[in-house]
């Protein structure tokens, strides 16, 4: 007998993707392996994907163990204010804040390991406080991009008729914003009124902003995708069994969109990333006292020329976190859907 | 073509409507800047000066009479700030030449370049051209362009003292200066959407590569040359115009908000970010509206463009 390969549905793209994307190997795989495993396969043989995927990690540990590098290393809080003390470099003793209000550049020592900002905070330890709030801004707007994306796409493309045009006017209507100034506009509003029980200033509302701004660029390929899937045949097989509507979403239409949805995942965290770093710049993301990459950023392009470390460093981070992120989700979609129109924009 | 056409006016039509109702909805009645009279008459007015003003802004008629009046004002041009007194669409106008100069002078940049980087990588897929066209790409989506100007600003303009330091100077008013100073947010600009736009035409050309048309232009013979520029790049290129003419929209309407404030060349994009700062809800407001404007009406004409040039998107809808 022979051995059935993955879901019936995925099984001849996949073996589709490979010829296209790997037509120069000739080896020969085995029969039986699943679409899963295969791709997982392809992502291994990407070497500078895994590597980029691993400095992700790496930066996300390296937030994670802010607290720790504080209390342990640095000696210092993120929003210790030190402008009068001084600071023993190389055995010369210098001011973290000179008299005329510049800043210490970076001192390669565990204090002040990437120099002081105006107020003489520790640039180091400020950098992984606000890497946790920009990280946790980006992974909340994915997933609430995530959740009512493939929602919207599922419900539109499955029953179509009246369901399909009101929510596809909706996501016209959030579509025609640009997604800066629709963020602007919802960030400003938010952050004076707050959001029911939550209070504007909080991390969450700009999370909300961002994540609804990208609503649509996930819900509109779902949909497209629901609307072939449904013709196939074995959504006819699952209705003449009896399933009801959401038990064949849940259990035949889910698992067939399972690549796209996490293909989008990186595509949205990087560039939900990007647009907190952006709102929080015009003044409409991140607000005071919480930092962010973003609120560091603003803070050094408004004291250029007198410390531009504080413009790099937070910089330089955001410009890695969200290289990286792209670079591995570029990878992944290769391994898992080398065919895919996935893309953020127009 | 003529049912698409009528069709896609229509629905821009509605679009545009609900988009002035949740702007407005937005700003007037979800934001509770206390009583927009009071804002008006300052701190040592009477309550019958603020009635007065009341009676005169229209605050005191119902939310749709306002509605009406807010968006007649808006597009006549006789919209007020209620912050700064100046007239909000004479504020528009004297940002739009910064702004046009910035996503024109951008836009052909942009889309030069990224034609000759998707195309080249396209045609190397797989070698190291490619790849190191494609980490390119990825740095440059992955850049803010916030962060990039001031980079640029710091070492080019500061320390190598190669670039002027920001503002913007008319083109009518010295043509040189003008281009001298516009050369960094126009590179600014141009590099999120280089990164962008080169992978995008790189994925269509490799899927044209496959069509049955260039097998055919390759069996009759044609040269490879001739089969990338008059074949592959000539349909490929449909998507990428179409994006660009969205793109181009949403610069001119205030997208390229970024750009415009860290170079502060004051222009549409600028104006907005000031209006939040200041909360000047109409100015702001009317930015918002007409940027939706531009990026629906533009969309349209690139719908419709899009379907005369391919008839297979008309039998899609």
């Amino acid at each position: 007998m022979a051995t059935i390969s993955g879901p019936a549905s995925g099984g001849t793209e996949f073996s589709e993707g490979i010829d296209a994307g790997f037509s120069g190997d000739g080896q020969e795989l085995p029969p039986g392996i699943g679409p899963w495993s295969l791709a997982w396969r392809r992502l291994r043989r990407n070497k500078v994907a895994l590597f980029f995927g691993g400095v992700f990690l790496l930066v996300v540990v390296l937030c994670l163990l802010g607290p720790v590098y504080s209390h342990d290393i640095a000696h210092i809080g993120p929003d210790t204010e030190n402008i009068t003390g001084t600071i023993k470099v190389g055995g010369k003793t210098e001011d973290i804040v000179s008299l005329i209000g510049i800043p210490i550049g970076p001192t390669w020592t565990s204090h002040y390991l990437l120099g002081a900002d105006l107020e003489g905070r520790d640039v180091a330890v400020r950098l992984l406080y606000g890497g946790r709030n920009s990280l946790e801004i980006g992974v909340v707007a994915t997933l609430i991009t995530m959740l009512f994306g493939t929602l919207a796409g599922l419900l539109a493309g499955y029953f179509r008729g009246i369901t399909d045009g009101i929510i596809s006017r909706i996501l016209d209507v959030i579509w025609a914003y640009p997604a800066v100034l629709l963020g602007i506009t919802l960030g400003t509003v938010l952050a004076i009124r707050g959001i029911g029980p939550l209070h504007g200033t909080t991390l969450m509302v700009p999370a909300i902003v961002i994540g609804f701004v990208y609503i649509p660029y996930v819900a509109r390929p779902i949909r497209a995708q629901v609307l072939t899937l449904r013709e196939r045949e074995f959504i006819d097989a699952a209705r003449q069994q009896g399933l009801g509507n959401f038990q064949i979403m849940w259990s035949e239409m889910l698992p067939n969109l399972a690549s796209t949805i996490i293909v989008f995942v990186p595509l949205i965290l990087a560039n939900a990333i990007l647009l907190e770093a952006a709102l929080t710049f015009l003044g409409a993301g991140v607000q005071p006292p919480n930092a962010s990459w973003g609120t560091m950023i603003t803070e050094g392009i408004d004291n250029i020329p007198a410390a531009f470390h504080n413009v790099l460093v937070p910089g330089i981070m955001l410009v890695i976190t969200v290289l990286s992120v792209n670079i591995f989700g570029d990878g992944l979609r290769d391994a898992l859907d080398p065919r895919a129109k996935v893309r953020i924009g127009r | 073509m003529a049912r698409f056409v009528v069709r896609r006016l229509l629905v821009m039509i509605v679009l545009l409507f609900v988009i002035t109702v949740i702007t407005f909805a937005l700003f007037i009645v979800v934001l509770p800047s206390g009583n927009p009279a009071a804002l008006i008459a300052g701190r040592l007015a009477t309550p019958a000066e603020v009635h007065l003003i009341s009676v005169r802004y229209g605050f005191d008629k119902p939310i749709y009479i306002q509605y009406l009046d807010t968006m007649k004002n808006i597009f006549t041009g006789q919209a007020y700030s209620y912050q700064s007194g100046f007239n909000v669409l004479s504020e528009i106008e004297a940002g739009m030449g910064a702004t046009l100069s910035l996503a024109l002078g951008a836009g052909i940049i942009w889309l030069l370049t990224s034609i000759l980087v998707g195309t080249l990588a396209a045609v190397k897929a797989g070698r190291y051209t490619d790849r190191i066209l494609t980490v390119l790409a990825m740095v440059g989506v992955s850049m803010p362009p916030f962060f990039l100007g001031a980079v640029l600003l710091y070492f080019v303009g500061y320390k190598a003292n190669i670039i002027p330091l920001a503002n913007y100077v008319p083109l009518t008013t010295n043509p040189v200066q003008w281009f001298i100073h516009l050369l960094a947010p126009w590179f600014t600009l141009s590099v999120l959407f280089i990164g962008f736009y080169s992978r995008v035409l790189r994925s269509t050309i490799l899927d044209t590569i496959n069509e049955d048309y260039v097998r055919t232009a390759r069996a009759k013979g044609l040269s490879e040359r001739q089969v990338l520029v008059r074949h592959i790049l000539r349909n490929s290129l449909i998507p990428i115009i179409s994006l660009w003419g969205l793109d181009l929209a949403q610069v001119i309407g205030g997208g390229a908000i970024l750009t415009e404030t860290v170079f502060n060349l004051h222009g549409v994009g600028q104006l907005a970010r000031d209006s939040i700062g200041r909360l000047d809800t109409i100015t702001l407001m009317a930015i918002v509206i007409l940027t939706a404007l531009a990026v629906v009406l533009l969309g349209a004409v690139v719908d419709v463009v899009h379907a005369y040039l391919d008839p297979r998107i008309r039998l899609d809808t």
